[in-house]
């Protein structure tokens, strides 16, 4: 299924299409939710509240701004932080955990019932430790070039082309 | 810039991660709609960190999209109601009342037509009734008729006598066939429990014959009633006895008398 397989049925109104969303993206999300919230039932609650507002406000998704996972995307980190931001943290991104994604590995209890369809262990292995920074910072949190490059005390120009760098190692690994 | 370089930049990663402003998004989008290869890269740069995030996500229950989903349902149907609810239920309750009234309107109709069927059917039935009532009533008419006009009957007047100075009544009596019959128009009707008896007497000595009871006495409107036969009569005497008849006549309840 293509995103724009996916806009047909959006726009026929489709009621398939709200399960195919959830089927796609659903992981992804929770996993950019759980990575933020740290917290799984509160994680839970959030993944519930942002499949609601993506339903709720599919219509105002608009293909010439952005794709459709970036917009979703986007509605799951900011539910993430105004979810942290409710319980009194504020909105400096340094107070966010300083453990990145991979930890997420860590809890062996919920590693049980995982599906590890891409060998994620292998591969994180295998993944330099400052592309799961850069990774980390610019795609799970949500960090701008500038604040990428405060963080990992890189140059700003250099910060989307190590990205890059990042994500082709991915793409070779997931041969895409 | 050509699209090698634009897509070695490392700019489409930052597009798919949502890290860019309004105009360099608008931007992109249209370079991936007029370059194919952009827009496979897009793709393919969404496909590795889907992919990589789906690979760190830990069990999510089926419970959780359950929940979504109810709560969706749920909110559209309230959302729903709200927005649209007073026509449609307006509509709904016009639609409703509509379909009672129309529901009573055929009951009534339904029961007229009911009544206006069952009256036919008793207006139908009297009508046989009366159409049987009259056939009977012509018989009777023309069997009446028969015995007045028959040449062979002899007509016996029959006078009131002490209980009755106004009463009367006729015999006609045929000699060949030996029949009977009475006309008793000119009696009152009998009380309850009581009978008028035919009766054939010989005058010397005095013996009378009963030939017949006249029973149902109103049923017939022309109070023709048919007596048994008699050879020998020479007069007729009609008295008033007790339901069921009696074997000699009480003299005392004499109605009408009448010689041959």
């Amino acid at each position: 299924m293509t995103q724009d397989d996916l806009l047909v049925m959006i726009s026929n109104k489709d009621k398939k299409a709200f399960t195919v969303i959830y089927d796609m993206y659903s992981k992804s999300l929770f996993t950019v939710i759980l990575n933020l919230v740290r917290d799984r039932e509160e994680a839970e609650d959030v993944l519930q509240e942002v499949f609601v507002k993506i339903w709720k406000n599919i219509e105002t998704y608009n293909d010439q701004k952005g794709r459709f996972y970036t917009w979703i995307l986007n509605i799951a980190r900011n539910s993430s932080i105004d979810k942290l931001r409710s319980k009194g943290f504020n909105n400096n991104k340094k107070n966010l955990s300083a453990d990145s994604f991979v930890h997420l590995l860590d809890d062996g209890s919920r590693m049980t019932n995982r599906i590890d369809t891409i060998g994620i262990r292998d591969f994180v292995k295998k993944l330099k430790p400052k592309c799961i920074q850069i990774i980390e910072l610019l795609f799970f949190k949500g960090y701008t070039q500038q604040e990428a490059s405060d963080e990992l005390e890189i140059p700003l120009g250099t910060v989307k082309t190590q990205n890059r760098t990042c994500i082709k190692d991915l793409r070779n690994y997931l041969q895409l | 810039m050509d699209t090698r370089e634009y897509i070695e930049s490392g700019i489409l990663e930052l597009y798919v991660y949502g890290l860019l402003d309004d105009d360099q998004n608008v931007e992109i989008s249209q370079m991936a709609k007029n370059h194919q290869e952009v827009h496979d890269e897009i793709v393919s740069i969404e496909k590795a960190i889907v992919d990589l995030s789906t690979g760190f996500c830990p069990y999510l229950s089926a419970e959780t999209f359950e929940k979504i989903r109810s709560r969706l349902a749920l909110k559209y149907e309230k959302a729903e109601r709200k927005s649209s609810s007073n026509w449609g239920a307006y509509m709904g309750w016009a639609a409703a009342l509509l379909f009672l009234l129309g529901i009573g309107y055929l009951y009534t109709e339904l029961d007229d037509s009911n009544i206006q069927l069952a009256n036919s059917e008793s207006d139908k039935i009297k009508l046989q009734e009366s159409v049987v009532k009259l056939e009977i009533e012509n018989k009777q008419t023309e069997s009446v008729l028969a015995v007045i006009r028959d040449d062979k009957n002899i007509m016996v007047p029959l006078g009131g006598q002490a209980v009755a100075p106004q009463a009367s009544a006729k015999v006609y009596w045929n000699r060949e066939t030996q029949a009977v019959y009475v006309d008793a128009a000119g009696l009152p009707d009998p009380p309850e429990g009581m009978v008028y008896q035919v009766w054939a007497l010989k005058l010397n000595p005095l013996t009378p014959t009963s030939i017949g009871l006249l029973e149902n006495f109103t049923a017939d409107a022309h109070r023709m009633f048919p007596a048994d036969a008699t050879s020998d009569a020479e007069a007729f005497g009609i008295t008033l006895e007790p339901v069921g008849g009696s074997a000699s006549p009480r003299m005392e309840q004499l109605y009408t008398l009448g010689k041959v």
